[in-house]
Parts: C-alpha cells; structure tokens; sequence
C-alpha cells in the first residue's frame, strides 16, 4: 500500500512539475503575442468591410454596428450589422448572411446594401465549395462576385433576379450552378430584410443615445 | 558516447525521413499540400515543434520517470503546439485561418511524438536537437515538394499567395506555367495527394536501388539483389 501511494506521489509530482513548466511557457507566449492577435482579428474583419464601402467614406465603420435578430439571413443568434455612415447619414448597411444552399455546406457572405436598396457589394467570407468549380465566387480566383454591384431588386416578384440557366440576369460558371445560385438567393433575402427593417437600419447609431442592446428588434 | 552527427542529418532528410520512409504524419501531409505555401506553413510550424519537443525531452530525460515519460511527453508536445498556434495567430494570421484544424492536429503528429521517444529522450541535448530539426526539414521538404507537384498540376501556377507568409512584397513570386490552364481538380483533391505521395516514395526507392546496384556492381561485379520495402510504422 504504501509503495503504491509513494508511487503515485512521485509520478504526480514529476507531472505538476512540468505542468508548471508548460502552462508558464503557454503563458508568456500568450502574453507576448495578444495584443497583436486581438489587432490582427479586428484587422481581418474590417478588411472584408473595408472591400464594399471604402475606408475614406466612414473610416470607424468598424465601430457602427447594430445589433439585430436576423433569421432571415440564416442566423439563429442576434448579428452584428455594420453602418456606413457620411455626412450623419447611412449610406449603406453591410450584413453577414449566411446562405445556407451551398453545393457543400454553408457559404458566409458580406452583403452591403445601400440606402436606395441597390447591392453596394457582396464578398464570400468562408466557404467550402469546390477548389475549381464553386470556388470562383471568390474574388481572388474569378471577377463574377463583382457583378452584383449596383444591382437593384424589383420590388414584388423580380424573375430576373437569378442564374442565367433559370432565365435571371446573373451568370453562373461552367460546371457549378448551384453555388451561383445560392448567393443570388442569399442576396434576395438580404435586400428584402434590409427593406423590412429599413426605418430602423436607417438610423445612424451615432445619432440615438439609446443603448443598442435595448433594440434587439423583434 | 560520441554522436554521429552526419548520420542523424542523412536519416532525418533521406534514409529514415518521416513522411517517405516512416510514413508518420500522413494526415496533414495529405490534406494541406494543396499548394506550395500551405505545405511551407505547416512544415515550418511543424519543424519548430520538433525541435522545441526533442529539446526539451532530452534537457529533462533524467528527470522523467520512464513509467509518466509518455503524459510528459504528450503535455510538452501540446504546449509548443499551442504556443506556436499564438505566434501564427500574431504573424501569419490569414495562413493561420488557412491551415486551420491542421496547426491544433500537430499535437498528434506521430513523428514528433516518435522522436521524442525513439531518440530525444536516449540522447543529449545536441544530438536531439539536430534530429529534430534533420526531421522536421525532411518533413518539410516532401510537403513542399508534394505541394508544389499537387499546385502546378491542379491551377498551372506556382508560389501563389506567397505573401501569406513573406509579406506583401512575395505577391509577385507567383508563377503562371501555363496560361489559360483549365485546371486539374483531381490534383487538388485529397486523391491527387495519395497518389503524389506514392510517386514520391516510389521515386525514393528508384534512386536508393539505383545506388545499391551501383555500389554492388563496384563491389562483386557479378552479384545482384533486389526489393527494398518501405517500413510502415505507424
């Protein structure tokens, strides 16, 4: 018995001990790098913001969000809606959307919106499509995701507003349709949640002294 | 004891490399040599913990006993791993999303697991160290390898996004082999990578039976032998 508990004690003490020794490296490691990681992640999600309204136009953007239920946009958790804000007016409204219809999974987009309801821009954020077929809606490998710049959606029943292939206005590429597909759909919706919410995403946050947190509409 | 220092360097990159010989640590071989700077990202990162690991098992071989060296080990191994997940996270923060699950899985990336017990924790502190860096680059050597084979088959380019890990100033490294490619997706897929590796490990015994022939042939003119087969450990 008692060989086993000084077992025990030997074995533990050599495993504390460098349990000590690890967990001091982790942090200092984590110590030394936060502050650049925490600028990094702020940087990475402006970048993507950045890339629809540009930066002279309302360079604390970053800093413009509106917090709101969205379903509609695919998300079950309230989003974070980012105002671009010139001369004390929204200009355009940037959204996350998630479309859930991917040929592989979710597709993560960036819609911005403008005040007159016409596409400021779109921007794929995460993906899994395709290496070579579905993965052109990146703007780094294929100019297509630029093509719904300026576009304005009908106000009931637009047709036009789909993949070539469905009689729409919008190409697709040669091999993958329904990747295309799913953003012109995930793009609808975000115009036709911008256009219920409007009143209320109009609004400039820097206008109101009401807290955000109290909004969460709905 | 002395230490063949030539030896553990020819081992490491050639005769017992761990991605053609050992065979360990296929799975992020396999899944991110889709091009040459995700291979460079993960054999970099996956080098500095081989060498951080062997260092540090063999400063405190004496004091671990044998019966917990393999929890010990294993916390080691976890703490570098997640150590140099932050660094990435601070320098190569677009690479770091890139590679994603793959930096947190070098914690079970049997090669480094293997040399901390197979030699770190039997050797001094040089010796190990030099093993764990001979490995980590041969390691490195084959993703970059593979990786560079798998992009230029799969995109017709070469070195492309090479500002992920060398700055804006590596974005005109790029190279297109052929313009208008069409691509060739099978090379991109995990398919083509089974596929490259098994070139590669078929070309490696090509040149080592090459050798030994020669060798032979110098020796007794007149006597000639055959196979050599990979030993799969693991």
């Amino acid at each position: 018995m008692n060989e086993i508990v000084k077992a025990i004690r030997g074995n533990a003490l050599a495993i504390g001990l460098f349990a000590i020794v690890t967990s001091a490296v982790i942090a200092f490691t984590q110590l030394a790098t936060r502050e650049q990681i925490s600028h990094n992640k702020a940087e990475f999600q402006a970048r993507a913001l950045f890339e629809i309204v540009p930066r002279s136009l309302d360079p604390e953007l970053v800093d413009h969000r509106v917090l709101m239920q969205a379903p509609e946009l695919g998300h079950s958790q309230p989003i974070e809606l980012y105002q671009a804000i010139h001369e004390e007016k929204v200009v355009s409204i940037l959204m996350p959307v998630i479309a859930p219809d991917g040929y592989s999974g979710d597709i993560e987009l960036l819609v911005g919106v403008n005040a007159d309801s016409s596409l400021a821009g779109v921007r794929v954020l995460s993906h899994k499509e395709t290496p070579g077929l579905g993965d052109k809606i990146e703007l780094s490998k294929s100019d297509w995701i630029l093509s719904f710049n300026d576009q304005q959606l009908a106000m009931s029943g637009d047709d036009s507003w789909a993949v070539k292939k469905d009689g729409g206005r919008f190409d697709q590429f040669t091999g993958a349709t329904i990747t295309p597909r799913a953003i012109v759909g995930a793009t609808a919706r975000a115009i036709e949640f911008f256009r219920a919410h409007r009143e209320r995403l109009l609004t400039p946050v820097t206008a109101t002294t009401q807290p955000r947190a109290a909004g969460v509409s709905e | 004891m002395s230490v063949d220092y030539r030896k553990i360097t020819l081992d490491g990159l050639w005769h017992n490399n761990p991605a053609l010989v050992q065979l360990l640590g296929l799975c992020p071989l396999l899944a991110v040599t889709a091009s040459v700077v995700n291979a460079l990202g993960l054999g970099i990162a996956s080098t500095l913990v081989l060498v951080s690991s062997n260092l540090t098992v063999s400063l405190f071989r004496k004091l671990v006993p044998e019966t917990v060296r393999l929890p010990i080990f294993v916390m080691i191994i976890a703490s570098f791993v997640t150590a140099i997940e932050l660094v990435m996270q601070a320098l190569t923060y677009e690479l770091y999303l890139i590679l994603g699950i793959f930096i947190p899985l070098i914690v079970t990336n049997c090669a480094i697991m293997g040399r901390a017990d197979a030699f770190a924790v039997k050797n001094p502190v040089r010796a190990s160290v030099l093993d764990g860096l001979m490995m980590g680059v041969g390691f490195s050597i084959v993703l970059v390898l593979l990786g560079g084979l798998r992009e230029v088959l799969g995109t017709g380019m070469l070195f492309s996004n090479m500002h992920l890990l060398f700055g804006e100033a590596a974005r005109s490294w790029e190279l297109t082999l052929f313009a208008d490619y069409p691509g060739f997706l099978f090379a991109i897929l995990p398919p083509g990578a089974f596929v490259g590796l098994g070139l590669m490990i078929a070309l490696k015994n090509l040149i080592d039976t090459r050798i030994k022939e020669r060798l032979q042939r110098q020796q007794t003119p007149t006597e000639l032998t055959g196979s050599k087969r990979v030993r799969v450990t693991g």
